[in-house]
């Protein structure tokens, strides 16, 4: 005995249709609801990304100096730069650059002695010596790799060697005058 | 000698089916070429939802190992950070922890489906005995899982329960010493736990291959306890069960993550928020609620020796690891202890009685386990130890003298005169 | 002569009185140490709706620095956090700024430095014993997770801290040590932290030992689960969603059953 709504007619058909299409219209809801928090959970987690930026006090930084300081596991180049580095940085030609930049693009308006830099290679990524290779401007700016030889100049530029970027300038500004924020 | 396979069908289904029949595969274990009988109730849900609790267990217990550190300085704090700071690592570490209770929740109710229709009984002697294999492994990873977050109880349960197997005469110690790594539960201790505790869940899930694989081979059992006899007795799998399961499910998710959501340390221990400390022993140290009803028996078990003398064969702490062990291990031989020709309880009158004692006796073994084995609460354990043992002496004796009710002629006389009734 | 365990010469004098032992059991195991169940307050954190009361949580902050962080300490819980309960960013960093950090220079050398919002709260204690030696031989404990820690923590600690009092007559009270029933063996070596008037709010409310109480059980409530509210909340989404899939999933199922009748 079939009737109006029987599986197998039309009427049938379409509830049969409904059915599926709001189970899985459901069933995909729930299933993305329950997968995202799996994945995010493999996202950096909250103490991790307290340490993501970081203040650092220049004051201690003498002219002709450069430190170091870590950020997000990286080492970090903060040099005071003289004004020979600053000169000798400006001389040069950009079009003649393997990663054409101007110095002051490098650098922050009205801070242009301060030169941040992530201190790793572009090449494979070890860790630049600093005030050494042949664009060292003597009072310890320029930086050569030692592992295949890539040199920067003094505004960290890739000059020699087989890196095909300038060092890479990390997201940072100025709290005040001798306090910046990287990160 | 493997059968030719029949011609490749058309599209990318057809030619994955020529090379690895996986679509048949699940078509005839799953889909709607299995035939299972008609009048499966609710019951009959439990053992897939235990399979979807392996699934979520494994699924949050890898996640969490992303983030948890096994070494006994650093244990605590690392579940602590996933608590607070990776993203969703309170939902990871409570769905983790409430699906341990659950699990064991939905596998025993499961257990006890079985015994009360006779699911035990031939030809489906090895479905069972995979299954006691199944729960053994359970609470071995079970036990060590709870050691993993160093607190108080961890450490205090792990002493206990490893200390019990100094009880074996002779070698004892050395056994203990080697599971311990050391002259102490210490950091070997969690290493190796840590370590067994990954790798148990994926031999339970071999275990399970083989539950399943033997449950295919002469179908489910049903309420009434009768074989099927011909087709009308049967429909596929799929759409019906698939669906009756996903009720199921829906169900089990709502009291899952009630708890979950609104009451995730309603099932621990308080005492297990305080980080591990050897020198400080917590004046109740008390397992896992699943764990209770074999707590009570372990500290129950008297001296066994002759009565009004002082002659001990086996001191109460060994006769406690064996009355323990014994009472799981008593249920490989049910299918035998249980001589009667009838599967289901419906028609056996004593031993629905004895079934439903039975629960109340591990229910009240259960209470016992969570408080200090002193006073009225030791007599009380030694009746209900007594009690369950004691079951299957009585089941033995009535399965082959109980008058049992009249068998209907096939499963679908008896849906159909349902039916009629209902109509 | 002996016989073969005491419980089975109980057992047969015993055996008629099996109902009262249960109930006697019961009541055994709620009287242990003589410690007296925590008075019930009805929490802002209550229920499937509740939610720590952020003033209340920030007075409680108070009380803590104040009072507890000189013996007890908050080691789980970063000034990062406080931002939770309502301090700005601005405010949480001049906090975090107050206090030396015990860190390295550049030449190894050990040294102090401020906070940032990224550190923990400095322990009162260099370590465990030194914290137990400074407190009679008993290390006052963290208060990070205590009312994880504790059975019906939150209604316990604000029951301890208002329980201080004269010990009843029969009761005789150890050197160093002090009266609280609601202490397991009613007598612990902290003296009374709190009292009217132990601080002044910065919000200006009265501080009543009852209001200080309160106050610092909301805000060690959130520092044992800050994820509290999110976790709410998400379940009573998560439950909306399964009561309807459950249901649909039962009509469907129903609909597909329907065919065999």
């Amino acid at each position: 005995m079939s009737q109006p709504s029987s599986p197998d007619s039309p009427a049938g058909a379409t509830r049969r249709d409904f059915m599926i299409l709001t189970a899985s219209a459901l069933g995909a809801v729930g299933a993305g609801a329950v997968a995202w928090p799996f994945i995010n959970s493999m996202n950096p987690a909250a103490d991790v990304l307290a340490l993501s930026s970081i203040e650092v006090d220049l004051s201690p930084i003498k002219e002709g100096q450069t430190i170091k300081v870590q950020w997000r596991g990286m080492p970090i180049f903060i040099r005071n730069r003289t004004k020979n580095d600053i000169e000798d940085a400006r001389k040069v030609n950009v079009s003649d650059l393997r990663d054409p930049q101007a110095d002051d693009q490098r650098v922050k308006k009205g801070h242009e002695q301060w030169l941040v830099m992530i201190g790793v290679c572009t090449h494979l990524g070890c860790i630049p010596i600093s005030g050494a290779g042949d664009y060292c401007a003597g009072d310890g700016g320029g930086w050569f790799c030692p592992c295949h030889g890539s040199q920067y100049d003094t505004a960290g530029r890739i000059r020699k060697g087989p890196a095909p970027r300038n060092l890479d300038v990390p997201e940072y500004s100025f709290l005040s005058d001798n306090r910046i924020k990287i990160g | 000698m493997a059968q030719k396979p029949p011609a490749q069908a058309p599209g990318i289904k057809g030619w994955i089916e020529y090379r690895l029949p996986i679509f048949s595969l699940i078509d005839n274990s799953l889909g709607s070429k299995y035939p299972c009988p008609r009048n499966l109730n609710y019951w009959w849900s439990f053992g897939s939802i235990a399979g979807l609790c392996l699934v979520m267990q494994i699924l949050t217990g890898i996640f969490l190992a992303m983030h948890y550190t096994a070494h006994a300085s650093m244990a605590f704090d690392s579940v602590e950070n996933i608590m607070r700071d990776v993203n969703y690592g309170w939902l990871l570490r409570y769905s983790h922890a409430v699906g341990a209770s659950m699990f064991f929740v939905v596998v025993y109710i499961h257990i006890f489906r079985g015994l009360y229709f006779g699911s035990y009984k031939a030809p489906r002697e090895l479905l069972w005995w995979f299954g006691i294999v199944i729960l053994l492994l359970m609470m071995a990873t079970a036990f060590m899982g709870y050691v993993l977050p160093w607190g108080q109880m961890s450490f205090w349960g792990a002493t206990v329960i490893t200390n019990l197997f100094s009880a074996i005469p002779g070698v004892g110690e050395s056994i203990v010493h080697l599971l311990w790594g050391g002259f102490s539960v210490d950091n070997p201790t969690l290493n190796r736990f840590y370590a067994l505790h990954y790798l148990l869940p994926f031999v339970i899930v071999g275990v399970v291959i083989f539950h399943i694989w033997a449950l295919h081979q002469h179908g489910s059992n049903n309420p009434l306890g009768i074989n099927v006899k011909t087709p009308q007795d049967t429909i596929p799998f799929h759409p019906y069960y698939t669906m009756k399961d996903c009720v199921g499910f829906g169900v089990f998710f709502m009291i899952f993550a009630w708890f979950v959501f609104f009451a995730p340390n309603a099932l621990g221990d308080p005492d297990n928020y305080i980080p591990a400390n050897r020198m400080v022993t917590p004046p109740h140290i008390v397992p896992e609620w699943y764990f209770l009803p074999f707590y009570a028996i372990l500290r129950s078990m008297p001296d066994i020796g002759i009565p009004f003398t002082n002659i001990v064969f086996v001191q109460s702490k060994l006769a406690g690891v064996i009355g323990m062990f014994g009472s799981i291990l008593i249920f490989f031989v049910l299918p035998w202890i249980d001589r009667s020709n009838v599967r289901s309880a419906t028609f056996r009158p004593i031993t629905r009685i004895l079934f439903w004692l039975f629960v109340i006796d591990c229910l009240v073994l259960g209470f016992v386990g969570s408080q200090p084995p002193e006073g009225s609460m030791l007599i009380i354990g030694r009746i209900a130890l007594t009690w369950y043992f004691a079951h299957f002496v009585f089941l033995w004796y009535f399965s082959t003298r109980e008058k049992t009710l009249p068998l209907p002629e096939s499963i679908s006389k008896a849906v159909l005169t349902a039916n009629a009734a209902h109509h | 002569m002996q016989p073969i365990t005491d419980g089975n010469a109980l057992m047969k004098k015993n055996l008629l009185l099996i109902a009262l032992s249960i109930t006697v059991a019961a009541g055994v195991a709620f009287a242990e140490g003589d410690q007296r169940e925590p008075r019930k307050l009805d929490w802002s954190f209550n229920g499937i709706f509740g939610t720590v009361d952020k003033q209340s949580a920030q007075r409680g902050f108070q009380v803590y620095k104040e009072v507890c962080s000189a013996c007890h300490s908050l080691n789980r819980v970063a000034f990062r956090n406080l931002q939770d309960i309502g301090f700005t960013e601005a405010e949480v960093k001049a906090l975090a700024a107050s206090y030396q950090i015990a860190d390295m220079n550049e030449s190894g050398e050990a040294m102090q430095r401020p906070g940032k919002p990224s550190d923990y709260f400095v322990p009162p204690f260099p370590n465990e014993k030194a914290a137990a030696a400074a407190n009679g031989g008993a290390a006052p404990p963290d208060l990070s997770l205590i009312i994880k820690a504790r059975k019906d923590g939150a209604n316990y600690v604000y029951s301890l801290m208002t329980g201080f009092g004269p010990a009843p007559a029969d009761v005789k009270v150890g050197d160093g040590l002090y009266y609280n029933p609601y202490f397991p063996g009613s007598q612990l070596r902290m003296p009374p932290p709190l009292s009217d008037g132990r601080v002044t709010y910065a919000d200006g409310t009265s501080a009543s030992l009852d209001q200080e109480s309160r106050d610092v059980v909301a805000f060690l409530q959130w520092a044992a689960e800050p994820e509290m509210e999110e976790r709410k909340e998400m379940g009573i989404k998560v439950l909306i969603y399964l009561a309807i899939f459950t249901g649909f999933m039962y009509i469907a199922k129903r609909n597909v059953w329907r065919k065999l009748h």
